[in-house]
């Protein structure tokens, strides 16, 4: 049995949640304190305003401590806002969160909430047949280096990506019935444990 | 438009359990955003103040949008009067991100709500129950608010309004099918929407709060009665200290299971926005009656 923590301050909780419950062998538990973030095998970033979760991760006492169990191998997945908060660089904005990426993303990347779309993209990493994707006032990423790994660009934008125990996401696999991408970041957890 | 209003719903879904702020200029809205807001609503007057000035109130000027919307990175909204479709259209034009169908400022037709499904931009509407929630919804809504009172820092109707919809969604699931024409025609609600909310006991778009929340307390007591998230209109700008009220009431939102966090945000706050009592105002001076 997984326990698969998804980051409870704000934004695409539920959504999350409710995809791990389709999943065999996974609790999935929502992390709101630093007692909680000690229980799992792996911790999901949801979706929302990066800028939100960011501030409230500093208040309560949560970065630090998640930061560091990254850095020793937990693994984590940000989605979207998520992703953000995971990059050591972001280009429209000097504050960072997590910092444990070799990414620079670029916020709100495709404009406004008119230029939010749906598409699919096969990404041979995950599976050999496409995938729904979609981007809601989504950020992309602008550059990789050290041991980040693209996993699928659009328009020579890179959209996803991974980095050992870290991967990240533009778009919401928690807003489509898919599971592959939650199942693929499951598969990053039973070969970390 | 099936593909676009799925998106709109998704964004509405990525404010959950934030607060979105109201704000005049580009300052405050710099304010709201680094206190954690995860939106701010665009407009001239907060509601406290329409209220006070009486005359009528209309969309903002582009010009102050467009400042807003230049100032920060998290989603800018704004309002347009009950019926305006051109309003609505001049806020596409600008490219924000939602349009709020608003009570607040005073209605242009008194018969007809906006055709929001011709449009590419979303719109969140107040209703006060359920049968007027799917109403807008079926004109093309893709989030709702309780309209609660605005600008009287009075909750009592914004609990009133979430309660009678929680609790119209609970009778509606424990209908039999059969009785769901008859619930449909009673609500004045359109049928699939009133089938659909039978089966998921929910309604089918994200749900929040608005209208009379002045402090951490009320943000928390919303949340706890099952909103999806928090909209503050005057509560922040008029009280003693903005900045520190509105974090505050982001950390509320975020932690309103947790007694001891809302202990330690709504300590040493100062005053809170000037408030009314409900039975001082007339018919005619309660927002919430505007719209059908």
């Amino acid at each position: 049995m997984i326990t698969l923590g998804v980051l409870g301050l704000q934004g695409s909780i539920a959504e999350h949640m409710n995809v791990l419950q389709q999943i065999k062998d996974v609790t999935a538990v929502a992390v709101k304190n630093p007692q909680t973030l000690t229980q799992i095998d792996g911790l999901i970033l949801p979706g929302g305003e990066s800028t939100t979760i960011g501030k409230l991760l500093k208040i309560f006492d949560l970065l630090e401590p998640l930061k560091e169990m990254i850095n020793k191998g937990l693994p984590v997945w940000g989605t979207c806002a998520g992703m953000i908060l995971l990059a050591k660089k972001i280009s429209n904005q000097s504050e960072t969160y997590l910092n444990v990426m070799d990414i620079e993303v670029c916020r709100n990347g495709y404009g406004s909430q008119l230029d939010s779309f749906n598409t699919q993209l096969t990404m041979p990493t995950i599976s050999s047949l496409p995938i729904p994707l979609v981007f809601i006032r989504a950020p992309y990423i602008k550059n990789i280096w050290g041991d980040a790994k693209m996993i699928g660009q659009i328009d020579k934008r890179i959209i996803a990506c991974q980095q050992k125990n870290i991967l990240a996401t533009s778009f919401h696999p928690e807003l489509t019935d898919d599971l592959r991408f939650h199942k693929y970041f499951i598969e990053m957890i039973k070969k970390n444990t | 438009m099936n593909e676009r209003y799925e998106l709109n719903k998704n964004l509405a879904q990525m404010l959950k359990g934030g607060v979105i702020m109201d704000v005049v200029n580009a300052e405050q809205a710099k304010i709201a955003e680094d206190a954690g807001a995860v939106a701010v609503m665009a407009l001239e007057k907060v509601p406290a103040d329409i209220r006070k000035e009486g005359g009528v109130a209309r969309m903002s000027d582009p010009k102050l949008i467009k400042e807003i919307k230049e100032a920060v990175s998290i989603p800018v909204m704004a309002k347009v009067r009950i019926g305006h479709f051109v309003e609505a259209q001049m806020l596409e034009a600008i490219g924000i991100d939602y349009i709020d169908e608003s009570e607040v400022l005073t209605p242009a037709d008194d018969m007809f709500h906006i055709d929001k499904e011709t449009f590419h931009i979303p719109f969140v509407c107040g209703a006060r129950n359920l049968g007027e929630a799917l109403r807008r919804i079926g004109e093309g809504a893709s989030m709702i608010r309780t309209k609660g009172e605005a600008g009287t820092g009075n909750i009592v109707e914004a609990v009133r309004h979430m309660r009678t919809m929680t609790g119209e969604i609970r009778k509606l699931k424990a209908l039999s099918k059969d009785e769901l024409m008859t619930a449909a025609k009673e609500m004045g609600a359109p049928y699939h929407l009133v089938i659909w909310v039978h089966e998921n006991g929910k309604l089918p778009v994200v749900n929040f709060a608005a209208g009379g929340i002045a402090t951490p307390a009320d943000a928390a007591l919303m949340m706890q009665l099952g909103s999806d998230g928090i909209f503050v209109g005057s509560g922040i700008f008029k009280s003693s200290n903005p900045q520190k009220t509105a974090q505050a009431i982001v950390k509320a939102t975020a932690y309103y299971q947790d007694s001891q966090t809302l202990v330690s945000v709504s300590e040493d706050l100062g005053q809170p926005m000037q408030s009314v009592a409900l039975d001082t105002l007339d018919d005619n001076q309660r927002f919430a009656k505007r719209g059908w």
